[in-house]
């Protein structure tokens, strides 16, 4: 598969497959400009913006396009990691990788108080996510002061989100009150705010699944390699394939590891996040299955499962 | 079930060959309008089905659900895969925009689902914005209702030209041509008075998938295309690459020394290296030197696209200002007549400035009272003092200096804003510019020798306002008239306007509704503000009971020229003093929007002076100020 960018399929007349009216964008050039306009006007609106970086390929796209919004400069604000200490090993080698390739600042933060207290998802349950992932969050937002913060999520991924705003805003307490969102016109966003107040906002909102590969098969994006399959080592546990990531990992008397060919379809803390059993060793057979496939792309992760309203529920408490 | 739009096969036997057909696809965003039971969500429900959107799990939920819930005797029913505004409802949660996305093989789809019912036109006008085409369903059993003319209305207004009728239930009509061409000949009438040049008919039956992907058997006498194809074929982008160029700046992208230049998403036309172009408002011309973006420079650029261009020459240039064709630039002006859809709980005030957000800039404008507003339902033209929720209607923008902008017909990003209340921060209102009114620009200002230093200096002061502010009965006319008989025999210039005294005369016309209490500070403000520009030291005594005017008044003068003073006095305490009765009468029901009593009073944050009127005589509280004044 030859790699074309998006780039020089930009320039009428160049080799690309199918050549471009001049006046006509693609529907991943007219998201990319978009995103990029929206990361500009938080840059130019926003006293301390700040970049929450997950890792994940959503995040992934979130930073090419940041790169690219600000290019030949740096993007002006730094990335944040709110870290649980339970994400994959090959998260934390991409995470510092991406930060020095792009040159970004990177900030890592751990809530002390789940350090101390231990937390992790064997013995705590729900409070693992809520400690780690929404009280550290809203931490690091305090501690820095940061005023704006840009997350990766996209409306195709749940129905609270398909609701959810582009800039949407966090009370001093860092809530989020659905009943009360700006209405949010044209390419015009309101990035004012009381004192305390601060703003989530999502640059790709409007991209689905689907964009998002393609674009990093277009791009040549980075990704973390656990999207790739490769044999691992994995116990089956609650009807969910688990990867032994280290030896933290604790297994139960009748478990043992074996090594299996799958992948990861999202990427969280590993002991919470379910493989799928696959060959697919390039993005195109990444692509090829995730348009065949059966389930929706959450089901993998444990934190939905809940309850149906979970989502909005959490984020109305500060969940990213 | 029609295979056409399920791109599977290829997807499984050649991948490469997928992904390059999908790297292609352009994007359509549109807005659907109608109620749940012209079948909305069945039909949108229908489009994400027929396109393979739906996985099994949900598919799966879906069958479930349509056994257990469903209006279709078991058989499935779209309209569950799209009702999180059922639920919406019942839940009592604002009843919003929702995005949905599905493809086919041409194109890539972003729909806009929202509510139809007049509450919500704000939500339809958000979910407008930024569509390219509109699907507006009708009943076929029911025709062309007074909800079809507000939508169209709407989408009208909002720019949008591809309008699809799509009448939908025709199984319900036996598919008879008569009602389809009558419904036809109705609409057609009522789009002709809105100014709906063109719109294209469709006979369907979302429920059935008839006429949706593959034309319908059932309607042999109907040769028009079927909605998904008329969907993947209007065209997108209208002629905006072929018109001059414009772009707002957004960004001014200055990593060092060496490079220095302009990021902006292009409004309009397409712009090369070598082009010419002209800063707005500044009027400055330069030429484009490069299209810069990551990975490599651009030969050309067109609407639409995120870019960051350098000039040839060192201009100045900031985050606002527009770059536009240098041969045939915007027009700049700062009072405009534009049409405004209000979306606060708050109602819109003549005279009160707002902020305005228009490209990338943000200024200050205020409204006249409207021309009229626009009754949705009916198109008639209503006279109003003000814009209360959901309201549209037709006023004049006054701005603080001037902007390069084009008529929203011609250009929505250079002719669309919206207006945010600048104590709450909250998104109030949207508006389209229609054309500017030269008024301001024919009367120039008149440039005198004498200034407004010259005429201070003459009587050894400084110009400025005493504003005093606080309830009824707190004392504010009596400190300030001790203030004046000070300030006089301390040889100052001075001249007091008071509140009661000022309505005999000047503003005689004005009651105390929200709208007259509004214009009758910004007349004070403009006295004060002439009275400062002779060089007098003036004294007002008005309630001024909301921030945002005694804001605008500040802001009229420069920095150092306006003092507030707060009279700070508890209610009871101004209502037990009661001097000329009026607290009596108003809580007899006799006054109404008395402040403190039926209209509120909202107490400065940063008033330069507070005077507690409890600690404090009225010749104390005189004294205080007057040290003060002539300390500064």
């Amino acid at each position: 598969m030859t790699q074309t960018t998006l780039a020089s399929a930009r320039h009428p007349g160049s080799d690309t497959p199918m050549s471009l009216a001049p006046d006509r964008l693609t529907h991943l050039q007219r998201l990319e400009a978009e995103s990029i306009h929206i990361m500009r006007e938080v840059a130019a609106e926003a006293e301390r913006p700040v970049m929450l970086y997950s890792i994940g390929k959503d995040s992934a796209v979130m930073l090419h396009l940041a790169a690219k919004a600000f290019f030949p400069g740096k993007p002006p604000f730094p990335l944040l990691h709110v870290d649980t200490t339970w994400k994959f090993q090959a998260m934390y080698e991409m995470r510092e990788r991406m930060a020095r390739d792009l040159g970004f600042d990177l900030l890592v933060h751990k809530n002390p108080d789940a350090v101390a207290r231990g937390i992790n998802p064997f013995d705590h349950g729900p409070a693992h996510t809520d400690l780690w992932k929404t009280e550290g969050l809203k931490q690091a937002l305090a501690a820095h002061g940061f005023d704006a913060a840009f997350g990766g999520a996209r409306r195709d991924e749940e129905k609270s989100r398909a609701k959810e705003r582009i800039f949407s805003f966090r009370s001093a307490e860092q809530r989020w009150d659905p009943k009360n969102q700006r209405p949010e016109l044209w390419r015009l966003y309101n990035a004012r705010k009381n004192k305390g107040e601060s703003i989530r906002v999502f640059p790709i909102s409007n991209w689905t699944e689907l964009d998002i590969w393609q674009y990093i098969h277009l791009e040549n994006i980075p990704i973390v390699p656990l999207y790739f399959s490769a044999a691992r080592p994995v116990v089956e546990r609650d009807g969910a394939l688990i990867m032994v990531d280290d030896d933290r990992f604790r297994l139960r008397p009748d478990e043992t590891p074996m090594m299996k060919s799958v992948r990861f379809r999202t990427l969280g803390c590993y002991p919470l996040t379910g493989a799928v059993e696959s060959t697919a060793e390039t993005l195109p057979q990444i692509i090829q299955e995730m348009l065949l496939t059966t389930t929706s792309e959450r089901q993998g992760r444990a934190i939905d499962h809940d309850q149906s309203a979970s989502m909005e529920k959490k984020k109305q408490e500060g969940y990213f | 079930m029609s295979k056409a739009y399920k791109p599977a096969d290829l997807i499984e036997t050649d991948i490469d060959a997928y992904l390059v057909q999908h790297q292609h696809k352009s994007l359509l965003r549109f807005i659907t309008c109608g109620s749940v039971d012209d079948g909305k969500s069945t039909l949108i429900g229908r489009l994400l089905y027929d396109s393979k959107m739906i996985f099994e799990d949900q598919l799966a939920a879906l069958e479930a659900d349509s056994r257990k819930v469903g209006t279709q005797g078991g058989a499935i029913d779209f309209a569950l895969l799209v009702d999180g505004l059922a639920a919406e409802r019942e839940q009592g949660i604002t009843i919003d925009v929702a995005y949905r996305f599905f493809a086919t093989d041409h194109r890539k789809f972003i729909v806009a689902d929202t509510p139809g019912h007049e509450q919500y036109t704000r939500n339809m006008v958000t979910g407008a914005s930024t569509a390219d085409a509109a699907v507006v369903l009708i009943d076929a059993r029911k025709g062309v209702l007074t909800q079809t003319r507000r939508h169209s209305y709407l989408v009208n207004l909002l720019g949008i030209r591809n309008v699809v009728l799509a009448v939908n239930k025709m199984d319900l009509v036996g598919w008879d041509q008569a009602v389809f061409d009558a419904i036809v000949s109705e609409y057609r009438d009522f789009a002709g008075q809105i100014g709906l040049q063109t719109f294209t008919a469709i006979p369907m039956s979302a429920l059935d998938g008839q006429n949706i992907t593959e034309p319908s058997a059932a309607a042999p006498w109907y040769d028009g295309p079927p909605l998904m194809r008329w969907l993947e074929t209007v065209a997108v982008d209208d002629d905006l690459a072929a018109r001059p160029f414009r772009m707002p700046v957004q960004w001014v992208n200055r990593p060092n020394l060496d490079f220095r230049g302009f990021s902006g998403q292009i409004a309009a036309g397409t712009v090369r290296p070598g082009d010419r172009v002209k800063v707005l408002p500044s009027g400055r011309e330069s030429r484009v030197a490069r299209i810069v973006t990551q990975p490599g420079d651009l030969d050309q650029a067109v609407a639409g696209q995120s870019v960051t261009l350098t000039l040839a020459d060192e201009v100045d240039i900031s985050r606002g200002d527009v770059l536009a064709a240098a041969d045939d630039p915007c027009p700049v002006a700062n009072q405009f007549e534009s049409t405004l859809v209000w979306m606060d709980d708050e109602p819109m005030l003549p005279g009160r400035p707002y902020l305005m957000k228009i490209g990338a800039q943000t200024l200050t404008a205020s409204i006249t009272e409207p021309k009229y507003r626009v009754q949705v339902n009916t198109l008639e033209h209503i006279a109003a003092k003000r814009l209360e929720l959901n309201e549209i209607g037709v006023c004049n923008l006054s701005l603080d200096r001037a902007i390069p902008f084009e008529a929203y017909g011609a250009n929505r990003d250079l002719g669309g804003f919206i207006l945010i209340d600048r104590i709450s921060n909250r998104t109030v209102g949207a508006g389209m510019l229609h054309f500017a009114l030269r008024r301001a620009d024919n009367i120039h200002w008149q440039a005198t020798d004498i200034d407004k230093a010259a005429r201070a200096d003459q009587k050894s002061q400084k110009g400025r306002v005493v504003w005093f502010t606080g309830l009824s009965g707190a004392g504010k006319s009596t400190i300030a008239n001790l203030v004046e008989k000070r300030l006089h025999a301390l040889g100052r210039h001075t001249y007091l306007l008071d509140g009661d005294n000022v309505r005999h005369g000047l503003n005689k016309d004005l009651g105390f509704t929200e709208e007259d209490r509004v214009e009758n500070i910004r007349r004070v403000a403009e006295v004060s503000k002439l009275m400062v520009d002779a060089g007098l030291i003036v004294l007002t005594a008005f309630i001024s009971p909301f921030r945002a005017e005694r804001r605008m008044a500040r802001e009229m003068m420069t920095a150092d020229e306006f003092v507030e003073v707060y009279v700070e006095t508890p209610l009871s305490v101004a209502e037990s003093r009661d001097v000329k009765g009026l607290y009596k009468k108003a809580r007899a029901g006799e006054l109404r929007n008395f402040t403190g009593i039926d209209s509120p009073y909202e107490p400065p944050e940063h008033a330069e002076l507070t005077v507690d009127t409890t600690t404090l005589s009225p010749i104390e509280a005189a004294e205080q100020i007057v040290a003060w004044l002539e300390a500064d």
